[in-house]
């Protein structure tokens, strides 16, 4: 096996720091090294979301990203998006809304959600729905996952 | 249409109680546990569907220095051949035995042959290869009508037919053919104006819960066992190690993990044996978790199905008679749900003239698993399709169709027991009276779009079971509660809720969680729709315990007779002769250890009265006729709940059951190559809906409370998945003028029907 090699980057604001080998997947990284288990594996080969994070100012699938490859950046994971001020109104728009099941889609959906609604605060239901058509739900048959996140967008429209 | 009683916290919408760590990261699954010293196992497994296995050498593997731990088949214990209930499956234990491990043959793709465990996964996997296995390529049967032919290959050359047609003696891929007969089918077919008989194919789909199969097993030295997993039940994880493994129960604890979705494919345990296996071995704690591929080609997907349907009427539209004839694809191994199907895929109507023959059959595939009302779906698509093109045939309205037979309370069932109390008449009512029914659908301006309506009913039993629940009250006023049913949807809240009701706190006050199976009483699994009814009555005895307790304790408190204290709805407590002195719940509860100690209650139960569900879905679908792809428009479902607890999380399992449903009508497939390979083992190509692939799901909730459940509750989980395919396929031939008889209705299908060439 190759030689195992640091990779530095910032992780919800932290210097955070992995001794991995190359082949070792972002997502490998988050859970097996720093144990950031919020971010889930559902396939490994970036069909369903699951493991979605926001890798500086795009939001990737962590299972198709080499860790090696992030030396510098900056990743924010679902363990990073509550503030001082508590939720972010993504999830508590989910918690409300009832958008959730079983739970393991969620911390992809909500990295997913913050992204789109950061780059369009108002977005349609299409929109909304092509944008998150990377991140599969079994459990909720997508329902009330909409209606948390347009409801969160309403939140995030009002307190500006 | 509201359940006759008004409640307090019951009903209501509280925000669940495992939210917070749920949409922070917070919440432990089982893949999220790391423990020291932990090594990583992964499986070897058959790249054939149907081979003996010559030889397996594995000298190379357990050579390597960073392996630590090789088993075989060997390694497992010899077992009795003796079936295990799993709550909604019946499994025969040496067949559970050589699912886990094969010995001799493997009998599908990914058939485990070798485990092995070391330092890190990639190692793990690496190593796989150093094992060397020698197979003899046998030819694979794939289809349960050439699997039934008298020259087919034979899985297992020890399998006899049981049940009708048993007794030739020889071997079989026909596990057990059974029937369900009342009345004269002859007499019923002849009283008919229309009789229409068709045949149906479904193929194999899987549940494609979003989380992978789990387990991690640790072993002392004195031979106590844990294992964390994620399941839909820790004590059936438990008693199936136990009987795999041969290890006494007792000395396994199983702690259950968040669990990733299951749908039933997580009540057979699949790595947990190999983990505990290699965890004694190794003396090390055994960490294994699947890959997408390996759920799809090695878990319980559910049967891919054969079904022939004929059924008459008369033109005032009474049902006169039904033959169905179902075969099932049971995998390698016996025990599809085709039982369930022959149950369920007549219930919703009113006859007197039945014959329903069930056919489980062995062929080179997984061993199919329970998913969402086990069997009934590909049985309904059948029924409520032949039904469909009846109603169209005589002339009459599809609801009015359905409502004209409907059977209700005291009715008997196609196969045979009398229905007590159900809501299918109600929610037919509801379906006609929908604003969906009742809007019109406008065609689309498009010419190469055709737009459609259709409507579909299901049944599904519902489960009851054994459940446990412990409550203790903490000092400031608050309680702990402790359940055995594995949460996979909600349901611990609904549990919480039922406490606060009991005990006249808010739902925030109750602290719910769910037990390893040493700290809490045996609960069977979270399975059958069987979860907040069962633990749910359990969760309200163990309140009322509660409740008569802080009674005995205010009363002493007050100096009074237990008899003479009032519990108010605030949660106070007063005693008449006492107009002054009026105590809290809180207050009772801060004085506990002094007046008799910790105030503590628990219940175990088994429940009955589990009280059936009846749904009715409608959908409009858009038809490309140039591509023969469907959209689907609109989708309504709507379904008796009994009592719902916590609606949103019942109006939950009904929209994602129809978008299930919905993927399974259209999309989802196994695609096998001739050799038995499945060519689509990734979510890319085993196509389940995506937010761009459903409508909003609109609910109609209708409450026909369960008399037999203090709640009224009965089982809400698996009925909506059990009527969408039918709906789509009536919906697309009122859209197209073409008939549907195979799912999914890909755009592949659609189109040749379009095209006349299926």
């Amino acid at each position: 096996m190759a030689e195992k090699r640091r990779v530095q980057f910032i992780v919800n604001g932290d210097k955070a720091e992995v001794y991995c080998s190359p082949r070792e997947s972002l997502l490998e990284a988050l859970r097996d090294h720093l144990y950031l288990t919020g971010t889930k594996e559902g396939c490994n080969n970036g069909n369903c979301g699951a493991c979605t994070v926001q890798l500086n100012d795009r939001i990737v699938d962590s299972c198709l990203v080499l860790a090696v490859e992030c030396e510098g950046d900056e990743v924010l994971t679902v363990e990073g998006l509550a503030g001082e001020n508590g939720l972010h109104p993504v999830q508590q728009a989910f918690l409300e809304h009832a958008a959730l099941q079983c739970g393991v889609c969620t911390p992809g959906f909500l990295v997913a959600s913050k992204a789109l609604l950061d780059a369009n605060p108002n977005p349609t239901e299409h929109e909304l729905r092509y944008f998150l058509a990377g991140n599969l739900c079994r459990c909720t048959g997508y329902d009330k996952i909409v209606h948390a996140v347009m409801a969160a967008a309403q939140t995030i429209q009002e307190n500006e | 249409m509201a359940a006759d009683k008004q409640y307090r916290v019951v009903g209501t919408r509280p925000i669940r109680h495992d939210g917070v760590d749920k949409v922070t990261g917070e919440a432990r699954y089982g893949a999220d546990i790391h423990l020291p010293g932990m090594l990583h196992g992964k499986v070897l497994r058959s790249p054939h569907a149907h081979a003996r296995i010559l030889r397996i050498d594995t000298s190379k593997a357990e050579a390597h220095p960073d392996v630590k731990a090789v088993i075989t088949g060997v390694d497992l214990p010899q077992v009795a051949d003796k079936v295990q209930d799993l709550g909604e499956m019946v499994v025969n234990l040496k067949d559970e035995s050589n699912r886990i491990l094969a010995t001799g043959k493997v009998l599908y793709e990914g058939h485990p042959v070798a485990a092995l465990a070391a330092a890190d996964p990639h190692t793990a996997e690496e190593a796989l290869k150093l094992i060397d296995v020698e197979y003899e390529p046998l030819q694979p049967v794939l289809d349960v009508r050439k699997a039934m032919e008298p020259d087919a290959p034979i899985l297992n050359p020890n399998q006899r037919t049981s049940g009708i047609g048993a007794g030739d003696g020889k071997p079989s891929n026909l596990a057990r053919h059974f029937r369900h007969e009342r009345g004269d089918i002859e007499r019923g077919f002849a009283e008919a104006d229309a009789v229409i008989e068709r045949e149906f194919i479904t193929s194999m789909i899987h549940q494609g819960y979003i989380e992978l199969q789990n387990g991690t097993a640790h072993i002392t030295p004195d031979g106590r066992l844990t294992i964390w997993c994620s399941s839909q039940g820790a004590f059936s994880i438990r008693d199936q190690v136990a009987n795999i493994c041969n290890i006494p129960l007792s000395m396994i604890k199983v702690v259950p993990m968040e669990i990733g979705g299951g749908f039933g494919g997580k009540t057979g345990v699949y790595l947990e044996p190999l983990a505990a296996l290699l965890a004694k071995k190794s003396r090390k704690p055994v960490k294994m978790t699947m890959t997408r591929a390996e759920v799809l080609t090695a878990t319980g997907p559910t049967s891919g199905s054969y079904i022939k349907c004929k059924i008459g009427a008369k033109k005032d539209g009474t049902l006169t008679a039904a033959h169905v004839e179902l075969y099932y694809e049971a995998g390698a191994f016996p025990g599809s749900p085709v039982g369930a199907a022959s149950g369920t895929c007549l219930a919703p109507f009113k006859l007197d003239n039945v014959r329903i023959d069930g056919y489980d059959i062995v062929v080179n595939k997984p061993k199919t698993g329970a998913y969402r009302a086990p069997g009934a779906t590909n049985a309904a698509f059948a029924t409520e399709g032949v039904v469909s093109e009846l109603a169209d045939q005589i002339g009459m309205d599809p609801i009015e169709f359905r409502q004209k037979n409907a059977v209700q309370q005291g009715d008997r069932r196609a196969d045979g027991p009398l229905f007590s109390k159900i809501g299918h008449v109600e929610t037919l009512e509801a379906t006609a009276e929908s604003p969906h029914w009742n809007e019109p659908l406008e065609p689309s301006s498009d010419p190469a779009k055709k737009r459609g309506r259709g409507v579909a009913s299901g049944f599904w039993f519902n489960g009851a079971g054994a459940a446990t629940a412990s409550i203790s009250v903490f000092a400031d006023g608050t309680v702990s509660l402790i359940e055995g049913s594995a949460d996979i949807g909600g349901h611990r809240a609904s549990c919480a809720m039922i406490a606060a009701e009991v005990l006249c706190l808010n739902a925030e006050d109750v602290k719910p969680q769910v037990g390893d199976t040493d700290s809490i009483g045996y609960t069977s699994v979270t399975g059958g729709s069987s979860a907040t009814h069962k633990t749910g009555w359990a969760t309200h005895e163990a309140a009322l315990k509660v409740k008569a307790e802080v009674v005995n304790r205010a009363a002493k408190m007050l100096e009074v007779d237990p008899d003479e204290i009032e519990y108010h709805d605030d949660a106070t407590l007063s005693a008449a002769s006492k107009p002054d002195a009026k105590l809290t719940f809180a207050q009772v509860a801060a004085r506990a250890n002094s007046t008799g100690g910790p105030i503590v209650g628990e219940a175990g139960l088994s429940t009955g009265g589990a009280g059936n569900a009846f749904g009715t879905t409608i959908v409009d679908v858009e038809v490309d006729v140039e591509t023969g792809k469907v959209d689907i428009l609109r989708c309504t479902t709507v379904q008796d709940v009994g009592k719902a607890i916590h609606p949103s999380y019942v109006e939950g399992q009904m929209q994602g059951g129809a978008v299930q449903g919905i993927g399974w009508a259209l999309s989802e497939e196994y695609v096998y190559s001739g050799e038995g390979r499945l060519l689509n083992a990734s979510l890319l190509d085993y196509r389940m809906p995506t937010t761009l692939d459903a409508p909003l799901i609109e609910t109609i909730m209708v409450e026909v409370a369960n008399p037999a459940h203090p709640y009224g509750v009965r089982g809400v989980g698996e009925v909506p998945i059990v009527p969408p395919v039918a709906a789509i396929a009536e919906a697309i031939y009122n859209a197209t003028g073409v008939r549907m008889y195979q799912a999914p209705m890909n755009p592949a299908y659609v189109l040749s029907r379009i095209q006349g060439k299926a």
